[in-house]
């Protein structure tokens, strides 16, 4: 049947499942926002306040939910605004699909009011990107990008439509595919998504695997993002405990394996633990699943586990020996990979090792009460108080690191954060796509005030959807971390990372229309947080904290990980 | 064992076939200029295969980045195939075009000699210059150039290289399983 392109952009959404979409209406993209108003009662759109929000929730939706986000944005500064989120999704390999609309055909390339190039700006920071000229190509574009988005490794795709293209007298040829999330029945589709994925495990190399587990005398175990974005928590668990080693997790890692779980040794790298650290240093089998031993992982790479033999896990061939050289790589997801594990591999006993580096996690102590409001005391609070199924974002700095240390997350998409490329301002948007993904769930986001006043803007998101997000901001009136290095590496000059001045947080929190707490203790912090929790609408706690809280352990760029700076 | 890879810096050529869609010679070639790697010589054109184009990139690099390079070129949505060739296992061609002035005629006719040893071929002639075209090997082409160094060199302009594996292998059992 003939429709409307812009009705076929938004059938093949529905198509897709999407109901919700995230974005912000502007010039090229107007035929397509009329055509949502047709579809309002079909497909809800969560307008933020700035593009850069919706791109962040759009990517906190997806990440949280395990669907492909969607977001929406106008040509020129609505599409560049997107940038920022579109490198964010893509560095921490999430499945988003940007849509945005670009100029007529007839102003392209002449510098036309609202243009840009916004296909080539994108082209390093997504999977693909697509600059549809021709109604025709709508619908398979439209199907294919949420096949690239959401196979293999997942990622962000961008597709760009003309506004002639997008015009009201443009129809096209669409048939429906109801169910084709249940089956790809397009033949185009599904050999595309069989291309995109991974293959399946190498049963030669599963052996040699399970043989270097059987000679391993001290295995260590590394949960990285793959295992999150693989929804491969069942599967991490079962070859954890079968192989009866210690087990950390990277940033991206978090939820993959129970952080109280009796094998968990926590975060490994700069801000690692010392179980996690030494683990890596002493282990003779080192076991990576879904990890790409960045930099933050791997400080110091020609130390990186060196007595160990290497095996990497990993769903993306190109990440196979490009920060570390392995000894064995099983290219597959995630859970693949390790299902066939498990099927062949039978109970390890490590208790020695394992005692070992257990023995090195600090104990528990509760945190101490009284004096002036520390971080840990936060943690503590929102530990012993925030229901179970939580879902916690943050933004980038100390705050984040204490979080992942001292949460115990327990399943993926419980933890959404920007752990590689480390978007200060993520974690509001976040947590609006989160609480739009789970309208039940607890959202709690932690922020700095560094970070917190780059996007605070989307409070009035916050405000308007009633989303009951509550903020609490690690307020050390300073860039904590970066004050952090400035004080162990470069000699206690401060250069501009103090932040000596507005906004008063609770005033901003009520000039948004939504309830604003201050605390300066534990006692205050925790009447304020259980306040929030209960009052109905979103809030702001403002936590005050000394300037000079340090995140520990910490190893500097380019140590070994057991060269600890602070301990 | 952990792959040992060769830390020479050297010449490779790596061949890839793409979709010829818009964008696709861009989306190649930024993955050199990400790593500050600056390219030799680029080659695209079509090849007997419908709606394939084939690129040629020429790289001076060690063995682990091309490898990369590779493996990142492989994920790219257009990107069918790719292969990396070295020096010894592959032919390597080029095209050049000279352009001479020449002085007087005895300038031509030793340009034009020079140009026959190097089974160069002379495809434009007037009473000022005189313009070589020829094909061969980069090292050939470049005798020739330094040769006719000693005449007024006007212009010169290269093809690139083109590189295919020595021989019965081609690039094609690279290529993706498509349904």
């Amino acid at each position: 049947m003939k429709i409307r392109s812009t009705q076929a952009i938004l059938e093949c959404l529905l198509e897709q499942g999407v109901d919700t979409v995230f974005g912000y209406p502007g010039g090229t993209i107007l035929n397509l926002y009329d055509e949502l108003y047709r579809y309002r009662d079909r497909i809800r759109h969560i307008l933020t306040s700035h593009e850069q929000g919706a791109s962040h929730a759009a990517d906190g939706y997806a990440r949280a939910t395990g669907k492909v986000g969607v977001c929406f944005a106008t040509s020129g500064p609505g599409a560049t605004n997107l940038t920022t989120g579109i490198a964010t999704a893509h560095l921490d390999s999430s499945p988003v699909v940007f849509i945005t609309c670009n100029v007529s055909e007839n102003l392209l390339g002449k510098d036309a009011f609202q243009e840009v190039d916004i296909t080539g700006i994108a082209m390093p920071i997504t999977k693909a990107t697509f600059l549809v000229r021709d109604p025709e190509e709508i619908v398979p574009v439209m199907r294919q990008a949420f096949v690239v988005a959401s196979s293999g490794r997942p990622g962000p795709v961008l597709i760009d439509f003309l506004k002639n293209v997008t015009a009201p007298s443009q129809t096209v040829e669409y048939a429906p595919v109801p169910a084709i999330l249940q089956g790809d029945r397009l033949p185009e589709i599904r050999a595309l998504r069989r291309r995109l994925s991974a293959p399946q495990p190498d049963e030669g190399e599963i052996t040699r695997l399970l043989e270097m587990i059987r000679q391993s005398e001290r295995p260590f175990l590394l949960c990285g993002g793959g295992v999150v974005r693989g929804r491969a928590s069942a599967e991490f668990l079962a070859f954890a405990e079968k192989l009866d080693a210690p087990v950390a997790i990277t940033v991206m890692g978090g939820g993959g394996i129970a952080g109280d779980h009796r094998l968990s040794t926590g975060m490994i790298g700069m801000h690692g633990s010392h179980a996690s650290n030494t683990a890596c240093a002493e282990c003779d089998l080192l076991i990576a699943v879904g990890c790409r031993f960045s930099d933050r992982i791997a400080t110091d790479a020609a130390t990186f586990a060196q007595q160990a033999k290497i095996a990497q896990i990993d769903i993306d061939q190109s990440e196979i020996d490009k920060n570390i050289l392995t000894d064995l790589h099983i290219v597959g997801d995630a859970k693949a990979v390790l299902f066939a594990l498990n099927a062949r591999m039978g109970q390890m006993q490590h208790t020695e090792w394992k005692e070992r580096i257990l023995s090195l996690r600090p104990p528990e102590e509760a945190a101490q009460s009284g004096g002036t409001l520390a971080p840990a005391q936060i943690m503590d609070v929102i530990n012993r108080i925030a229901p179970e199924n939580t879902i916690f974002s943050t933004d980038v700095g100390q705050h984040q690191m204490w979080a992942i240390q001292s949460v115990h997350f327990r399943y993926p998409g419980q933890l959404l954060t920007s752990g590689g490329f480390g978007t200060m301002g993520f974690g509001l948007g976040a947590a609006i796509g989160a609480q739009a993904g789970f309208p039940d769930r607890r959202v709690l986001h932690l922020t700095g005030d560094g970070c917190f006043r780059m996007n605070c803007n989307e409070l009035a998101t916050v405000e308007h959807y009633r989303f009951p997000i509550v903020t609490v901001v690690f307020n050390n009136g300073c860039l904590g971390m970066v004050r952090q290095w400035q004080t162990l590496i470069y000699g206690k000059r401060f250069s501009e990372t103090t932040l000596d001045r507005g906004p008063d947080f609770v005033k901003l929190a009520e000039a948004y229309g939504l309830r604003g707490y201050r605390a300066a203790t534990a006692a205050e912090f925790e009447a304020a947080f259980r306040s929030a929790l209960d009052c109905g609408s979103g809030a702001v706690i403002d936590a005050a904290l000394n300037m000079d809280e340090m995140v520990r352990p910490m190893v500097a760029g380019g140590s070994p990980v057991t060269d600890f700076l602070l301990d | 064992m952990k792959k040992q890879f060769d830390a020479l810096r050297k010449r490779y050529t790596l061949c890839i076939l793409v979709q010829d869609i818009p964008g696709v010679l861009s989306q190649v070639a930024r993955l050199f200029s990400r790593k500050g790697y600056n390219i030799e010589s680029i080659v695209s054109g079509a090849t007997d295969r419908p709606h394939i184009t084939r690129i040629s990139i020429e790289i001076v690099a060690d063995e682990m980045m091309i490898e990369q390079i590779a493996a990142q070129c492989r994920k790219l949505l257009p990107v069918l195939a790719v292969k990396v060739l070295d020096s010894e296992g592959s032919i390597h061609r080029e095209i050049a075009l000279i352009k001479v002035r020449t002085e007087d005629r005895d300038g031509r006719e030793e340009i034009i000699q020079i140009a026959n040893i190097f089974r160069a071929k002379i495809i434009d002639i007037c009473k000022d210059s005189l313009t070589i075209a020829v094909f061969g090997t980069p090292v050939k082409n470049d005798a020739l150039i330094d040769t006719l160094s000693d005449f007024s060199i006007l212009e010169i302009a290269k093809s690139g290289t083109l590189a295919m594996e020595r021989g019965p292998g081609t690039i094609y059992q690279e290529l993706r399983d498509e349904e």
